[in-house]
C-alpha cells in the first residue's frame, strides 16, 4: 500500500524556490487503480516521479511522508532506491515509440530487467519473459521476443512496455499517460490489460492522465490536481458524479460528451479570455474580404500513393496506398469532421488539398475551380490564400525566432492585402483581440505563450490570409480539455461569423460530434462512412464506426453535467 | 542491404569521377606541362611535336578519358620533379601516413570516449570541469604549436623521445611499418599525439553532448525506473545509442586526419604523403598533386562507406530485409 502524506516537491532556481507540488495526500491500496487527473503543469507527473525517486534535478522532496508497505521511501540511500525501482515500484511511460531502447531486442531488455532483480539463469528468465508476453497478449511470443522495438506496432509496443514494467512483480506501477499516444481501439485493449493486472495480480496503479473519460472507465478512486495542489479526492463515481469542488465541476463541463451535442462549452473561468470581442477592425476587415461567397470543396476519386519500401533490387517497390478513391463533399459554409485512427490518411488528405503532396489521381475542386495537384499548383494560385491551415502542435507550427507581429503580418504583405506597414500592425493587433488575446502580444515571441494561446495565434494567422476554407488538423489534441473547450468555442464563433468552410480533422470522436455538421470516417485510406454528424453518431452504419464509438471511453450519462 | 551497398558504391563512383576531373583540371589550367618539361633551348617545332605525341592537342574530353583509364590501370604518370612513377612515390609514403593517422585515431578514441562518458555522467564534478578546460585549451592551440611544444618538452628538455623521422622500420611485403619496433613506436608517439589532440577533443565533446542527450531520453528513464543496474544502463543502453551519431563525425574526421596530417608531418619530418604533398607544391609537381588529391578522395569515400556499414551494424532500424 502506498501512502503519501503532505508531500511537497520544490525546484530551486536562481529566482528562488519553485514549489511544484505541496500538501499532496494519497493512498493507493493493492489492486486499486488510482486516477490522477489535472491539466498540464498541475504536478501529476511530479507526484509519480517523487514516488519512484526519479525527480529531475534539481527538484527535491521538501516535505512529507512517502511509504510503500513498511518501507519509508524517503529514508533510502540512492542504491537502495535503485533496487526498489523495478522490484517494487515500476513505471509505464506515455509514448511507446520512445520508451524502449531501439538498439536492443525485446528479449535482451526483458531478460536484463528480470535478472536485475532476481538471481535466475538466462533460460529461466527467457521462459518467464515469453510467458509474460503471452499473458499480455502477444501472439507467437517465443519468436516475437527476438524482434527489435521498431518491429512492433504502437499498441504492441505499449504491451511490451507493460511487460517490462510487470516482469519483476512490482507492487505499484505508476502509469504516466499510458494510453495518450494510442488509438482508441488500442487504448481500450491497454486499459483492459491494466484492469486485469490490477485484479489478478493485485498490482496498485497510479494512473496519471488528463483524459477524464479514461479515469471514468477504469479508475477505482480519483484525485484531481491543479497547480500542484489536490483539489478533490475520493471514489470515482462520487468525485466525477457529484463533484464538490468547483474546479472539478469546471473540468467536467469542458469534457466534450460523445452522445449528444452541446451548443457551447462552458469554459472554466480565470483563464480570462472571455469569448470573442465583437465589432472591431479585424472583423470588419475580414467581412470586407468576403467577395467570394461560401466556398465548398469536392474531392473526386482522390488517390495518393507513396513509394513503398524496396524489397528487391530489380523490382519496382510496391506503392503504399495512403488514400484510395476518396470522394468527399464539404458543403459551403459547413464544418466537415474527418475522423480516423493514426495512419488512416487524415493528414495526407489535408496535405493533398493544400498542395503539399501530389495525388496520383483524382480531381479536387475548390468552389467551382479545379485545384491543380501538388507541384503543379503555382505559388500564386488563389487557393494558396483561400485555403489555410491550423496545425496540431502549436509549439512547432510558429517560427520561434519571429515575433508574433512578424508572424501575423506576413500573410498581409505576402498576399498584398495591406501595403502600409503601420496598418498591417494595427490589423494584426485587432485580429489578436478577435481571437481573444491581448493586442500587446504582438511584440512577444511564441515561447512566451501557453499552448492554448499559441493555438489562438495560429488561428489568427490563418484568418489574416482571409481564407474561405480552413483546414484544422487535430487543432486541440495537444491541449488540455479546458483550453480545448475555449479553442473549439472560438472556432465555432469564427465559423458562424465569417461563413468559413472548415475541414476539421480529429481522432477524437467526441470533439467531432461537437464541431462538425457532417462527418466522414476514414480508415486505411478509405472512407468507411459519411453523413450528417447527428445521424452518423446516433445510427452508425459501418461496423468500423460502431466499433470506434463503442471503444471511446465515456462517462456515464448521469455524471455528465446538463449541457 | 545489398541494394544499399550497391547504391553507395555507385555514388562513390561519381564522387571519384568528380575528383578525378578536378585533378585533371590541375594539369590543364595550372601552367603548361610542356614548358614545365622542356628547357629554353627546345625549339618551338619540337615542343609542338611533343605536344602532339603526348596527346595534348586532343579534345579535352578524350584527354580526360585517357587520364581516367590510365588511373584505373594503375598508371599514375611521372613526377616532374623526380622523374619517378607517381604510383611508386605515393605507395612508398602511404604506410607512414596511414600508421600515423590510425594511431592518432586510436589514441583519440581511447581517451576521448571514456572522457566523454565520464564528463557526461558527472556534469558538475571538479574533474569534469578540469577536463573540459584542458581540452578547450588543447583545441585552441594550433597543431604545429602543440607539436613544437611536445618536441621541446619530450625531445629536447627530457630527451625521452626522438623528434623526427620514423625510427626503426620493418619491411612487411610492400609495407614499411614502424609498428614492430620499439624505436618505431617511440618515433610515432609524439606526432600521433599531436595529430590526435584535435580529434580527441572533438570526440570527447561529442560523446559528452550525445550522452547527456541520451540520458534524458524516455528509454533511459524507463530503464532507470525498472532498476536496470547502473553500469549496464550507462554502457549497454546509453553508450550504444550515443555512438550512432558519433561514428559519423569520427569517420569524417578520420578522412580529415589523413588529408591534413600535412602540418604534423612537416613539424616532425614524418616521411608520409603530407610531406610529399608539401614538397610537390614547392616544385609545382602537378602530377603528384593530382594523384594525391585522388588518393585522399578515395580514402574519404572508403571511410564513409565503412561508416555507413557500421551504422547498419549498430542500428537495427536501418537493416532492411532482403527478399
Amino acid at each position: 500500500m502506498l501512502v503519501i502524506k503532505d508531500l511537497a516537491v520544490k525546484f530551486p532556481s536562481r529566482f528562488g524556490e519553485f514549489t511544484a507540488i505541496e500538501d499532496v495526500d494519497m493512498t493507493i491500496k493493492p489492486g486499486e487503480i488510482h486516477g490522477l487527473v489535472g491539466e498540464s503543469g498541475a504536478g501529476k507527473s511530479t507526484v509519480g516521479a517523487a514516488v519512484i525517486g526519479l525527480l529531475s534535478a534539481p527538484g527535491y522532496i521538501a516535505n512529507g511522508e512517502l511509504s510503500l508497505g513498511d518501507t519509508n521511501l524517503r529514508n533510502l540511500t540512492p542504491d537502495q532506491a535503485h533496487e526498489i525501482r523495478g522490484d517494487r515500484i515500476s513505471m509505464i511511460f506515455q509514448d511507446p515509440q520512445t520508451s524502449l531502447n531501439p538498439l536492443m531486442t525485446i528479449e535482451d531488455q526483458l531478460i536484463e530487467t528480470i535478472q536485475a532483480h532476481s538471481n535466475v539463469s538466462d533460460s529461466a528468465a527467457r521462459k518467464r519473459a515469453v510467458d509474460l508476453l503471452e499473458e499480455i497478449g502477444i501472439k507467437n511470443a517465443a519468436e516475437r521476443i527476438k524482434a527489435y522495438p521498431h518491429q512492433f506496432s504502437g499498441g504492441m509496443r505499449q504491451r511490451v512496455v507493460i511487460a517490462l514494467a510487470i516482469c519483476t512483480d512490482p507492487e505499484l506501477i505508476i502509469a504516466d499517460e499510458p494510453t495518450t499516444a494510442l488509438d482508441v481501439a488500442v487504448q481500450s485493449q491497454v486499459l483492459d490489460l491494466i484492469r486485469r493486472l490490477a485484479r489478478d495480480r493485485q498490482i496498485a496503479f497510479m494512473l496519471i492522465t488528463h483524459d477524464i473519460g479514461v479515469i471514468a472507465q477504469i479508475a477505482d478512486r480519483v484525485t484531481v490536481m491543479r497547480k500542484g495542489k489536490v483539489m478533490e479526492t475520493g471514489d470515482t463515481p462520487q468525485v466525477l458524479g457529484a463533484p464538490t469542488h468547483p474546479y472539478t465541476q469546471a473540468l467536467m463541463d469542458a469534457v466534450p460528451p460523445l452522445d449528444h451535442r452541446i451548443a457551447r462549452f462552458r469554459v472554466p473561468e480565470e483563464e480570462g479570455t472571455a469569448g470573442v470581442v465583437t465589432g472591431n477592425t479585424a472583423e470588419k476587415w475580414l467581412l470586407e474580404g468576403q467577395q467570394y461567397a461560401l466556398t465548398g470543396l469536392t474531392l473526386q476519386d482522390l488517390c495518393v500513393r507513396f513509394a513503398g519500401p524496396r524489397t528487391s533490387l530489380f523490382r519496382k517497390p510496391e506503392p503504399y496506398v495512403a488514400l484510395r478513391d476518396v470522394n468527399l463533399d464539404v458543403r459551403p459554409g459547413s464544418i466537415m469532421g474527418l475522423v480516423g485512427e493514426s495512419g488512416s490518411g487524415k493528414s495526407t488528405l489535408a496535405k493533398a488539398i493544400t498542395g503539399l503532396i501530389t495525388p496520383s489521381s483524382g480531381v479536387m475542386r475548390l468552389g467551382d475551380e479545379i485545384l491543380p495537384a501538388g507541384k503543379a499548383r503555382s505559388r500564386h494560385h488563389p487557393s494558396r490564400q483561400l485555403v489555410q491551415m491550423v496545425f496540431q502542435d502549436p509549439y512547432s507550427s510558429l517560427n520561434s525566432r519571429h515575433r508574433i507581429g512578424a508572424i501575423l503580418t506576413e500573410p498581409l504583405w505576402f498576399y498584398g492585402f495591406v501595403q502600409d506597414a503601420k496598418e498591417r500592425e494595427r490589423l494584426a493587433a485587432a485580429m489578436l483581440e478577435l481571437v481573444g488575446m491581448a493586442p500587446d502580444a504582438i511584440d512577444k515571441y511564441p515561447h512566451q505563450f501557453s499552448g492554448g494561446q499559441r493555438q489562438r495565434i495560429a488561428v489568427a494567422r490563418a484568418l489574416l490570409a482571409r481564407p474561405r476554407f480552413l483546414i484544422c488538423d487535430e487543432p486541440t489534441s495537444a491541449l488540455d480539455v479546458s483550453i480545448q473547450a475555449e479553442i473549439l468555442n472560438l472556432l465555432k464563433d469564427l465559423q458562424s461569423m465569417f461563413g468559413l468552410t472548415i475541414l476539421f480533422i480529429s481522432h477524437n470522436l467526441a470533439v467531432v460530434r461537437q464541431m462538425a455538421d457532417d462527418t466522414a470516417v476514414l480508415r486505411n485510406g478509405v472512407i468507411e462512412e459519411m453523413g450528417a454528424t447527428e445521424d452518423l453518431f446516433a445510427r452508425p452504419k459501418a461496423d468500423y464506426t460502431q466499433t470506434l464509438l463503442s471503444l471511446t471511453p465515456v462517462m456515464p450519462r448521469e455524471w455528465q453535467s446538463a449541457g | 542491404m545489398v541494394y544499399f551497398i550497391l547504391k553507395r558504391l555507385v555514388q562513390s563512383v561519381f564522387v571519384m569521377l568528380a575528383v578525378a576531373f578536378l585533378a585533371f583540371s590541375l594539369f590543364r589550367f595550372v601552367g603548361d606541362p610542356i614548358t614545365q618539361m622542356t628547357g629554353v633551348e627546345t625549339s618551338v617545332a619540337d615542343q609542338e611535336r611533343l605536344r602532339e605525341e603526348l596527346g595534348l592537342n586532343d579534345p579535352f574530353i578524350f584527354q580526360f578519358m585517357r587520364f581516367t583509364t590510365d588511373m584505373l590501370q594503375g598508371d599514375f604518370g611521372f613526377s616532374y620533379r623526380t622523374r619517378q612513377p607517381v604510383a611508386e612515390m605515393i605507395t612508398d609514403r602511404i604506410p607512414a601516413t596511414l600508421e600515423l593517422g590510425i594511431v592518432a585515431l586510436l589514441i583519440s578514441l581511447a581517451v576521448g570516449i571514456p572522457a566523454g562518458v565520464y564528463t557526461a555522467l558527472r556534469p558538475k564534478g571538479f574533474a569534469t570541469q578540469a577536463i573540459l578546460m584542458t581540452t578547450l585549451v588543447g583545441v585552441s592551440i594550433p597543431t604545429f604549436v602543440i607539436g613544437i611544444m611536445l618536441i621541446f618538452v619530450f625531445g629536447v628538455q627530457l630527451g625521452w623521445l626522438p623528434t623526427f623521422g620514423r625510427g626503426g622500420t620493418v619491411q612487411i611485403g610492400g609495407w614499411e611499418s614502424s609498428l614492430f619496433t620499439i624505436e618505431g613506436w617511440r618515433a610515432l608517439l609524439l606526432p600521433a599525439i599531436t595529430l590526435g589532440v584535435y580529434q580527441l577533443t572533438l570526440t570527447m565533446r561529442l560523446v559528452r553532448a550525445e550522452m547527456m542527450e541520451v540520458m534524458r531520453s524516455d528509454y533511459i528513464r524507463f530503464a532507470m525506473a525498472r532498476g536496470v543496474p547502473m553500469r549496464k544502463l550507462h554502457y549497454r543502453h546509453a553508450l550504444a545509442n550515443t555512438m550512432v551519431p558519433v561514428i559519423t563525425i569520427i569517420g569524417l574526421q578520420f578522412g580529415g586526419v589523413i588529408a591534413f596530417s600535412i602540418v604534423t608531418e612537416s613539424v616532425f619530418q614524418w616521411p608520409g604523403m603530407g610531406l610529399l604533398f608539401l614538397e610537390s607544391i614547392r616544385f609545382v609537381d602537378i602530377p603528384v598533386m593530382g594523384v594525391y588529391l585522388v588518393v585522399i578522395a578515395f580514402f574519404f569515400v572508403l571511410v564513409n562507406l565503412i561508416v555507413d556499414l557500421l551504422y547498419v551494424a549498430i542500428d537495427p532500424r536501418l537493416r532492411v530485409k532482403d527478399v
